[in-house]
């Protein structure tokens, strides 16, 4: 095992840790804020997917494919918050699941109707396509490192809106005392939808940013869906920041847990059987993760104290 | 007692029917394929082909029961109950899924019904588990794998990297590779199933300098793989089973897969007459091309149609000995059954290639001739 192998995978799993960020953010704020557990996050990154494929089919720009997907994710997500979130905020989270997993249905079977059954073509565009050489002669895909760039930016901006404006102000009092802060005069419902549109474009950027290197299809969401709730629960539920520190440390852990644990048993046993029992623990790594940090915190890492 | 009660009306109700049946005679054929949710394209194909030879044989006396498993076993368990119990169907058929069929069909079989394979050829049920109403009209599972292994071999790889996801399929899919492969292997890789990104394999792609890539990731799995792979700037050849490359993915992939060799039992291009009839009104009917799921589910039905024009099914041991002689024109051109009732056919190995703005593959050569299953050495049948 080389230097460049292991450097690669650290960014791999950087990579894979802020595209995770991306629908971590959006579930954190929606459960934080308003109390909501929603299934169907899974559901908007698949609209994000699908729309980008549809507009950059009809169009060929990858970025109006990008602002495509970030529209119809956000639509998506204030009709879905006006037309049937609201009527669970009072509800338990029993029935907010059988909900939000009813829309993930309908999402599903909704979108296989309009698109068909066939996976979407959805590409890289030319300018972001290959392999650049970073010091230290590491290939590595130039898309990739952009996914960075912009995941570790969107993070920021997230942070900053967060921390410094009026709305981020407002979210902060929403997760805290929301009787309170409608007292005050804030119009909660519309502080709701705006959440609920904002988590709903980042799910749906993430959807469109990811599908370019993976298949666009009906059900490309859930499996996403698991990792998140793995993410917040880790980093604290409605934390920015813990969803943060949580998706880049399920992401290290899922990318690099896979070869170092195999390269580790293969020091104590033959390889194959290294192989097979590596892989078989790489693949409850995160969950190993998530059980370890719950001992150890909780509430999460950066969750407000019960 | 309510259960004794159940069997009881299940005995008069299938005694009742034995003789408004016997002036019908009509055969009835249930499908549990799926339909919806993630893999659906391959049973929507199986389906469309099934459905065209039915429709172009003109027969009215096939009655054909369609529905959708989800992709689950429980689902399918349930459906096959209910189509056996009160659809009264005589076969049944479909399935795409290895886990799915070895969760249906023994239960099937023991029940009397004859079942039809248009996909999944799992190793238990054409070694051991082999039983004379199971009839599987696609592949065993190991044998687009064993094509690769003869392929790489042929083709002079000296040290393949090879990779399948972490299930049973998986590991049916390397063994049935290594089978036939005499060289080295620079590693042998088992990823998550339905894992999305594979940058992490793909990195160790890289450093095994390794001459060739074989692969095992059937539908998305294998899209999301080419497109990274071919992203990433490492230029090792890499050959795939069908799976991959099916007609149905391709448009997903788009150029990442140009040039990659693949192998598969049919392609929309093999010179029969049959084949050629076939693309051309699958075309038709359905405005897209055929993949080799709806080459097998097309194939499916001919068996079908051929051993009801020869049998009649309430004779089963006649029925069977129909079916066994597959005496039909498969689209794959040579075609017959070994002792374990599936196929012994060729394998072809093909390559992605472009026609206008579609693409599709292109057959370069034959890798199998009549090639069998090396399980069927264990069916005692």
């Amino acid at each position: 095992m080389s230097i460049v192998l292991i450097a690669e995978q650290i960014l791999n799993g950087l990579q894979f840790g802020v595209m995770l960020f991306l629908m971590a953010a959006g579930l954190t704020l929606i459960f934080g804020v308003m109390g909501l557990i929603n299934l169907a996050h899974g559901s908007l990154y698949m609209i994000g997917a699908f729309a980008a494929a549809a507009v950059a089919s009809f169009t060929g720009s990858f970025i109006l494919a990008l602002i495509g997907a970030l529209t119809a994710a956000a639509i998506a997500g204030a009709m879905v918050e006006l037309l049937v979130i609201r009527r669970l905020y009072s509800k338990d989270h029993l029935d907010q699941v059988l909900a939000t997993f009813a829309l993930i249905l309908i999402f599903s079977e909704g979108t296989r109707w309009v698109f068909g059954s066939f996976p979407l073509f959805l590409d890289i565009p030319r300018y972001l396509s290959g392999s650049v050489e970073l010091p230290g002669s590491i290939q590595y895909p130039r898309y990739r490192l952009v996914l960075i760039a912009a995941g570790l930016l969107i993070a920021a901006g997230l942070g900053l809106l967060i921390t410094k404006t009026r709305l981020g102000i407002q979210i902060r009092a929403g997760e805290n005392d929301r009787e309170m802060i409608a007292a005050l005069g804030v119009d909660i419902s519309r502080l709701y939808t705006l959440v609920f549109a904002l988590g709903s474009a980042l799910a749906g950027l993430a959807g469109a940013l990811v599908g370019a290197i993976q298949s666009v299809q009906v059900g490309m969401g859930e499996p996403v869906l698991i990792l998140a709730f793995v993410v917040i629960v880790i980093g604290g539920i409605g934390s920015i920041k813990g969803a943060l520190i949580g998706a880049l440390l399920v992401g290290m852990t899922d990318t690099l847990g896979d070869i170092f644990l195999v390269e580790l048993l293969k020091l104590f046993t033959d390889p194959s059987t290294a192989t097979s029992i590596g892989s078989s623990i790489a693949s409850m790594a995160i969950y190993l993760l998530m059980g370890a940090v719950l001992v150890w915190r909780p509430s999460g890492l950066f969750g407000a104290s019960p | 007692m309510k259960m004794g009660n159940f069997a009881l009306m299940g005995a008069i109700i299938s005694a009742i029917s034995v003789f408004s049946s016997a002036a019908a005679a009509d055969t009835k054929v249930g499908m549990i394929t799926t339909l919806s949710g993630g893999g659906a394209g391959l049973g929507i194909d199986v389906k469309d082909g099934f459905m065209l030879a039915i429709k172009q044989s003109g027969r009215s006396d096939i009655k054909v029961v369609i529905e959708d498993d989800q992709r689950k076993p429980d689902v399918a368990v349930q459906l096959a109950d209910k189509m056996i119990q009160s659809e009264k169907v005589d076969v049944l058929t479909g399935i795409i899924w290895s886990n799915l069929a070895m969760a249906v069909v023994p239960s099937v079989t023991t029940q009397g019904k004859i079942y039809l394979s248009p996909n999944a050829g799992p190793s238990p049920l054409a070694g051991k588990g082999c039983h004379p109403n199971y009839f599987n009209v696609a592949w065993q599972n190991d044998s687009l794998h064993n094509g690769g292994g003869a392929y790489a071999q042929s083709a002079g790889y000296k040290n393949v990297f090879i990779m399948a996801p972490n299930y049973p399929a998986g590991t049916d899919a390397l063994n049935g590779f290594k089978a036939l492969f005499e060289g080295d292997i620079a590693a042998e890789v088992y990823t998550k199933l339905g894992q999305t990104d594979y940058a992490a394999e793909i990195a160790q792609i890289r450093a095994s300098e390794a001459d060739a890539v074989y692969f095992f990731l059937p539908g998305g799995m294998g899209i999301s793989f080419l497109k990274q792979y071919s992203g990433s700037g490492v230029d090792i050849p890499v050959v795939g089973p069908a799976f991959s490359f099916d007609q149905g993915i391709l448009q997903a992939v788009g150029a990442a897969a140009l040039g990659v060799r693949n192998t598969s039992q049919w392609n929309k291009d093999l010179d029969t007459t049959t084949n050629k009839a076939f693309v051309k009104s699958f075309k038709a009917e359905y405005s897209r091309l055929p993949s080799l799921y709806a080459s097998q589910g097309f194939d499916t039905a001919n068996l079908l149609i051929s051993a009801i024009e020869a049998a009649d099914i309430s004779d089963i041991e006649a029925f069977r000995a129909a079916l066994k002689s597959a005496n039909f024109t498969s689209v794959r051109g040579d075609f017959k059954f070994g002792k374990n009732n599936h196929p012994i056919h060729d394998v072809y190995i093909r390559e992605v290639i472009q026609e206008g703005d579609i693409f599709t593959n292109k057959i370069i050569g034959k890798v199998l001739n009549d090639h069998g299953d090396p399980y069927s050495k264990d069916c005692k049948m």
